[in-house]
């Protein structure tokens, strides 16, 4: 096992982190900007050491100088977190040059996970379904007219570089779809350095259903449920559950099979999610594999009893999962909800700011997972997300019962939050009756005005 | 009026950027004449990026903040003479 782990991240995920090493006995470094030189991890490390100036670019994406950072203090290990450096196969390939272990896939994998023409084809490969579509990158409004008179209108034209909710757009006409292969290219290209673009029929009112997977280097997998992430703004997950409202056992056994024969196709070694589109038929398609550990995996955790994070380093350092699939038990019901800085009322916009007070709530089945303090300055250089609120409950209506109770003790002032937000989500009646899907935000704002 | 000094200031705290992305040019220079709507840089704050447009027309005296720098919100960024 790992004495020492670099933790090239911030916030939430690297608090996350830290505590599951602690627990295992493993000393941390952390690395921060000067923007997080007063961060929780940074007082919550065995050791810190500042990357400079906050912009990502220069501190948390500074790929030399973090290896460097590992070399000196003797890590065996980076862990990326999400976002920043966590699916960048370069960095992933830079930490083998340089006899470190990414706790994560490898950087092949990263190349095969993060073109979505090509783990497209995989999947297809493999016998999943995918969403009806172009075979390849589309070259021509030609070739793109060929592929529509296939499927139909409307169409949804992706970069393959994209992912994640970006570089995606919708096309109801021929007009409309030569409108924006004339323009998606160029901005693939500037945004993902990859112009190379596809076509796939829009699914209408689909849920954003994922699956979470482990495998490790002796070729096991195991599933552990999924995960319903169709709360979502502009592609962004706000609430977050386990298991699914629509997924019955029989569902659950095809969808989970499909996700462990693609990551299989792959050769996916540690933790990972397959994300389907399902539709109003129940139908399930590959969407894309997220190969990190996501923002929402503590509803997993709250389900199964099973520290991800663990696992991520008992796999990275070459053991093997610990348990079994028929040891595997969902157990419950769980629900996270994001807290982001953000004002719910002014259009979601980012409200970074110094916490003058907090209460962070507790109490049976609770979970809550942030860096925020009392007089904590949240700087505007990174996400806005700066905590967790994780209910566990024995079903789902005891565990909107629970959040409901959770959020209305949540007490923050100097910033807006998304909690007031999510106060009005679980009054909902389409959301407690679970019958929702990926435009829920829409049909829920409309209400509203 | 004319011959007058006004200060663009930011209204966030964020990321201030001169330019839309790393390899294209600078929005303006000092020195540059703008006109109402113009865009003059962006701020990012939290991953949103917004832009910074001028309200009237003036020249360009000073750009108060260096490219990628940190601004604070009411933090000057332009120095325009009024024309």
């Amino acid at each position: 096992m790992f004495q020492k782990v670099l933790i090239a991240n911030r916030g939430e995920i690297a608090l996350r982190i830290i505590r599951t090493c602690k627990e295992m006995g493993i000393r941390t470094v952390i690395v921060y900007s000067d923007a997080d030189k007063n961060s929780l991890p940074v007082k919550y490390a065995d050791e810190t050491c500042p990357l400079g100036p906050p912009l990502a670019r220069k501190s948390y994406l500074n790929v030399e100088k973090i290896i460097d950072i590992a070399i000196k203090t003797n890590s065996q290990a980076i862990h990326p977190g999400y976002g920043f450096l966590a699916e960048n196969a370069s960095f992933a390939e830079a930490c083998k040059n340089n006899h470190l272990i990414f706790i994560g896939p490898s950087a092949e994998t990263h190349r095969l996970t993060g073109e979505k023409i090509t783990s497209r084809k995989m999947a297809k490969k493999a016998g999943i379904p995918v969403t009806p579509g172009s075979d390849g990158a589309i070259s021509s409004l030609e070739e793109a007219l060929c592929v529509v008179r296939g499927i139909g209108y409307p169409v949804m034209i992706k970069a393959s570089g994209g992912g994640g909710g970006r570089g995606m757009k919708l096309a109801n006409s021929e007009e409309e779809l030569d409108r924006v292969l004339r323009t998606a290219r160029g901005e693939a290209a500037a945004a993902f350095n990859n112009s190379e673009l596809y076509i796939e029929k829009y699914v209408k009112e689909p849920r954003h259903i994922e699956f979470q997977i482990l495998g490790d280097q002796f070729g096991h997998y195991v599933h552990l449920g999924e995960r319903e992430c169709s709360i979502q703004k502009r592609f962004q997950k706000l609430i977050e559950e386990s298991p699914s409202p629509l997924v019955d056992e029989s569902l659950r056994k095809k969808m989970a099979e499909a996700a462990i024969r693609v990551m299989d196709s792959v050769g996916y070694v540690n933790a990972g999610t397959v994300e389907f589109l399902v539709d109003t038929n129940k139908d399930f398609y590959f969407n894309e594999i997220n190969s990190r550990l996501q923002v929402e995996h503590p509803v997993t955790e709250m389900v199964t009893g099973i520290d991800l994070v663990r696992q991520q380093i008992i796999i990275a350092a070459g053991g093997k999962i610990e348990f079994s699939q028929e040891e595997v038990r969902q157990n419950g019901w769980a629900i996270e909800c994001r807290i982001n800085a953000e004002d719910p009322d002014n259009g979601f916009a980012p409200f970074p700011g110094i916490i003058t007070q907090i209460f962070i709530p507790g109490g049976f089945g609770v979970r809550v997972d942030t860096h925020l303090y009392p007089n904590y300055e949240i700087p505007p250089f990174y996400d806005s997300l700066v905590g967790k609120l994780i209910v566990w409950g024995k079903d789902r209506a005891e565990t909107i019962e629970r959040m409901k109770r959770t959020l209305s003790e949540f007490y923050i002032e100097g910033v807006k939050t998304t909690i007031p937000f999510h106060q009005k989500v679980m009054q909902d009646e389409d959301f407690i009756k679970g019958d929702f899907n990926t435009h829920f935000l829409e049909k829920f704002e409309k209400g509203r005005s | 009026m004319n011959g007058k000094i006004f200060t663009i200031k930011s209204v966030l705290s964020g990321t201030f950027y001169r330019r839309p992305s790393p390899d294209e040019p600078v929005y303006v220079n000092e020195g540059d004449t703008v006109k109402p709507g113009q865009v003059v840089c962006i701020v990012e704050s939290m991953k949103i990026f917004n832009e910074v447009r001028v309200e009237r027309k003036g020249i360009i005296r000073k750009i108060l903040i260096e490219d990628e720098d940190s601004v604070l919100i009411h933090q000057p960024m332009f120095e325009v003479e009024v024309i």
